[in-house]
């Protein structure tokens, strides 16, 4: 799988993709790409679909129908999910950040992002030790390799977890909703990981409530309701002229409900600089 | 009310010999109990695939359903009339050990699912397959809340080991009872026994207190 992605192919492409639990429809067709690169924001009201959209794209929700192509390879074809060994080599090229950070509570901050490597790329202990350094490094938290998730803030916990799913050199981030177990004043630091590595080059596709992060780092934003795309877009086109009524009022609910959370500014200097090393 | 111990004190080699016995029997019954019971808990934890799961919860109810008394009088008195005679201790280790292994099942079981369902998804988006998920991430983290109840669990084995005694095996209840049959001191040898019993056990419950202080890292165990 060494040539995957590298065209200008989209990295997630799905089309008519649908899922249901029971009788419920959750996603009604989905048609969505994400190209090399990009960073894609999926908004929408709680309950639209999201997370199982994303959540189909690693193949953690098996899809009924339609067809979606991650990496160049066919994740879902016509509702057909791929086997499970090739399942498990699939999801390595896609990193995921959940919510609940999902840290391994038994594990050293170290092993937590080195444990996956080890086991699945082949490195030794040492070469993996040295690479989860420099992942801790990057999202500041150098410090803390010999800690325990116990004794992180949420926010650490969450760069943690982010560091973990580039260990294993993904093609694409996912994220659900990265911020939103966080006390405010940490939202801040992990949106600040995200944006640097945006700035790289990463494509990532982000599930976010962070408005103004939307609007700062997005590429394509696209509105997510009852289960269908309501409307992608570039973010001031989103933001600032929605076609649809129902984005306006969703968009209204968001500002009306305390408002977009600011995160850091843009003039902040980017290598990072955390104030917990 | 006169006491007198002078026959517990004289049969003290062949009490602390049968105390060596039921020592025996326990670990044996405890260690079987622990591997019958992985065996058993994991092959309940989905009920999708449905022949094994549909196999061990057979195990689970008859062994669980039925006294262990009458177990083990099937394993030792019951099994020669097929014309299989097994040794009276091999019958109760074997006995006492499936019979734990049953409970044993659901203190593995119920731990595994305990641990929140994110930790496989983590493990799982990582690439990890299921198998090595289960083995790197989960059971580690499970496993430590299996050390309490299966603390009860160890000890109610060896309680119940006295029941061989019913079986021919010399045990602590078995040469406590010798010392009876020709004393007569009934309440000072059953004394001396429960003696016996309640450092067993105790020695049982602190050893695994320590193994849970050990082993719980990272705040696991508050
Ligand atoms: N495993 C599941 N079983 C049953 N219903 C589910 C499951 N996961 C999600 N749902 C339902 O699917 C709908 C969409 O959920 P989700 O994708 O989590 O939405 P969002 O992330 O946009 O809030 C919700 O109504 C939710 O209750
Ligand atoms: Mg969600």
């Amino acid at each position: 799988m060494n040539e995957i992605g590298t065209a200008a192919a989209p990295i997630i492409r799905a089309r008519g993709l649908k899922k249901s639990f029971g009788a419920l429809e959750v996603l009604k067709g989905i048609d969505f790409d994400v190209l090399p690169s990009q960073v894609s924001v999926v908004i929408g009201p709680s309950g639209s679909g999201k997370s199982t959209l994303l959540r189909c794209c690693n193949g953690l929700e098996a899809a009924d129908a339609g067809s979606l192509e991650i990496c160049g390879r066919m994740l879902v074809d016509r509702g057909q999910r791929l086997p499970e060994n090739e399942l498990n080599a699939l999801r390595a090229h896609v990193g995921m950040v959940f919510q609940s950070f999902n840290l391994f509570p038994h594990l050293t901050v170290l092993d937590n992002i080195a444990i996956a490597p080890r086991k699945l790329r082949g490195l030794s202990a040492t070469e993996a030790d040295a690479s989860a350094r420099r992942l801790l490094d990057k999202v500041g938290l150098a410090s803390k390799a010999a800690a325990y998730p116990s004794t992180l803030s949420g926010g650490q916990k969450q760069r943690v977890a982010i560091a973990r799913a580039l260990a294993m050199e993904p093609q694409v981030m996912l994220f659900d909703e990265p911020t939103s177990a966080l006390d405010p004043e940490l939202v801040g630091e992990v949106l600040l990981v995200m944006k640097n590595l945006a700035r790289e080059g990463m494509t990532m596709m982000i599930v976010t409530h962070e408005m103004a992060f939307a609007r700062d780092v997005a590429d394509v934003v696209s509105v997510m309701d009852h289960g269908v795309v309501l409307e992608s877009g570039p973010p001031m086109q989103i933001f600032d002229a929605p076609r649809h009524a129902r984005t306006r009022e969703f968009l209204q609910a968001v500002v009306t409900r305390g408002g977009p959370r600011r995160h850091e500014p843009k003039s902040k200097p980017v290598p990072l600089a955390f104030d917990d090393h | 009310m006169d006491f007198d111990f002078a026959p517990v004190l004289n049969g003290w080699r062949a009490l602390m010999h049968g105390a060596l016995v039921t020592v025996e029997v326990s670990f044996g019954a405890i260690a079987l109990g622990c591997l019958v019971g992985l065996v058993i808990g994991l092959g309940r934890l989905d009920p999708r695939r449905r022949g094994i799961y549909a196999l061990c919860s057979a195990y689970l109810t008859v062994v669980r359903g039925t006294p262990l008394l009458v177990q083990l009088f099937i394993w030792f008195f019951g099994l020669p009339v097929f014309g299989i005679q097994l040794p009276a201790f091999f019958c109760g280790i074997v006995g006492i050990g499936m019979y734990s292994g049953a409970y044993v099942s659901e203190i593995v079981r119920g731990a595994i699912q305990s641990i929140d369902r994110g930790q496989m998804e983590a493990a799982r988006s990582l690439g990890m397959p299921y198998r090595m998920a289960m083995r790197a991430i989960v059971i580690p983290q499970a496993v430590i809340r299996m050390i309490p109840p299966l603390g009860n669990e160890f000890i109610a084995v060896i309680k119940n080991s006295s029941l061989v005694s019913l079986l021919t095996i010399a045990d602590v209840m078995h040469e406590g009872q010798k010392i009876i049959s020709v004393s007569y001191r009934s309440l000072e040898v059953y004394l001396a026994i429960a003696l016996v019993y309640f450092a067993l056990t105790n020695l049982t419950g602190f050893a695994l207190r320590v193994a849970e202080r050990r082993l719980a890292v990272g705040g696991l165990v508050q």
